[in-house]
């Protein structure tokens, strides 16, 4: 079989799959807000954001637009039935007093320990950080969506971090486009690869050393 | 008789003083006090200290008082929107500091400077250079940073109905940081949609209570 990456909107279909009946969940820019296309519609899930909004549903349609009602990457968008508005503090209350289940961000690197790097590359004079250090200390789980290398093939799952921290030890699994890693105390487990990869095409491709589960399985995608 | 209803923007920020603090109300587009921000681009204030999530878009509202070098320094969560590049360009001309918070931790400054609390401590920034100077502490097991709240001269922000007393509501995601920078400056100055009669805004939807809010003007003029 040819061993080929997930796309992407793969990546996006498989989280969603872990996104649980119930859960209060909030997506970061990139893959992240990619997920919510793919949760089943058995499965009520509320999505928070950033700027205050409790039930935030799809991208408005053309005409459908209100500028004061957006996402947090500033796009227009709609609010389910059920949804709410609140202030900044008290939507930071949501995020940073782990009331939010589940919180799913990109990232540029994670460390064994499970520290995040992903608001500013190395070197760089300026960065944003937005809600970013906030949101990886305060949710109950953090899931970081990412390719497993950079651009140029170097280790994105790395011993120790060398881009700017955004939280420590905060991380709790990892989806790449080649596998799914948990962070445990023990190190990194590697639990699912994507098909027709093996633990050792994914070890090849990362720093930092993985144990692999006694349960490994291929992604079902 | 209460009434803070103001005639004209211009006379709103007429009084604003060079070296100023001044928080701007907004989260990218939404909940900005846009009619206020151009008055006080005409009014001329200088040295200002913006707090603001964002930079500004374009060369309009805050972007083009940095443009015109109004603003010295901006303590701010997320610059580097792509049409944020007038703040760039500022910045590498050493034109403008920038102190960068974390969006929450701005928040909760911001809160806690109307509040009348002077300082909190968080485990946001912990091992980031956010954490930089700042005195470090741990509870139960928590490393966390001590941070000081925010308390400014002036906050210029955006509603959508207020009655005379400056009782405000606001529409979805533009409340954003509105309600908590209402509380934190010496003077809120409100921009609305529309003025109603005292008593019609439901006294349990009601979001910043009057006490908060000195000077109201509707946009578009009275």
């Amino acid at each position: 079989m040819e061993k080929t990456l997930l796309t992407r909107e793969q990546v996006a279909e498989r989280i969603a799959q872990d996104l649980h009946d119930g859960a209060i969940v909030n997506l970061g820019i990139g893959i992240p807000v990619l997920v919510s296309n793919y949760v089943s519609n058995d499965a009520e899930i509320i999505y928070q954001s950033e700027q205050g909004v409790l039930g935030m549903g799809s991208v408005a349609k053309p005409g459908e637009e209100d500028p004061d009602l957006v996402n947090a990457s500033k796009q227009p968008v709609t609010l389910v039935p059920g949804g709410s508005f609140c202030h900044h503090a008290d939507s930071f209350a949501m995020l940073r007093g782990r009331h939010i289940d589940i919180a799913v961000m990109g990232g540029m690197q994670v460390s064994e320990k499970g520290d995040l790097a992903n608001w500013k590359v190395k070197g760089a004079e300026l960065g944003s950080i937005g809600g970013a250090m906030d949101i990886a200390l305060g949710s109950r789980k953090l899931f970081i969506a990412m390719t497993h290398t950079s651009k140029d093939g170097g280790f994105k799952i790395v011993k120790e971090l060398d881009y700017p921290v955004t939280a420590l030890r905060c991380v709790d699994r990892i989806y790449t486009d080649m596998a799914i890693i948990d962070v445990t105390s023990e190190g990194l487990v590697l639990k699912e690869v994507a098909p027709g990869l093996n633990a050792e095409d994914v070890q090849k491709v990362t720093e930092a050393r993985l144990i692999v589960s006694n349960e490994l399985k291929e992604m079902s995608i | 008789m209460i009434n803070k209803i103001v005639n004209s923007v211009d006379d709103a920020v007429k009084d604003i003083t060079d070296g100023s603090t001044i928080l701007f109300g907004g989260f990218g587009g939404a909940g900005v006090a846009n009619e206020l921000i151009s008055a006080l681009s005409r009014q001329g204030a200088k040295n200002i200290t913006a707090v603001s999530n964002n930079c500004g878009y374009y060369e309009k509202g805050l972007a083009k008082l940095i443009m015109d070098d109004r603003i010295s320094k901006i303590i701010c969560s997320f610059p580097l929107m792509k049409e944020s590049y007038i703040f760039k360009e500022k910045y590498k001309e050493g034109k403008i500091e920038l102190e960068l918070v974390p969006q929450g931790t701005l928040a909760e400054r911001i809160r806690a400077g109307g509040a009348g609390i002077e300082g909190f401590y968080t485990p946001t920034g912990v091992g980031t250079e956010i954490a930089a100077g700042k005195e470090e502490r741990e509870f139960d097991g928590t490393p966390c940073v001590l941070e000081k709240a925010i308390k400014a001269d002036v906050a210029l922000i955006k509603a959508k109905k207020a009655d005379r007393w400056g009782n405000l509501i606001y529409n979805k995601s533009g409340r954003n940081f509105n309600p908590i920078m209402a509380t934190a400056a010496k003077i809120t100055i409100v921009e609305v949609d529309e003025i109603v009669e005292l008593g019609e805004l439901d006294p349990e939807t009601i979001v910043t209570p009057g006490i908060f809010v000195h000077r109201i003007v509707k946009k578009g003029g009275l």
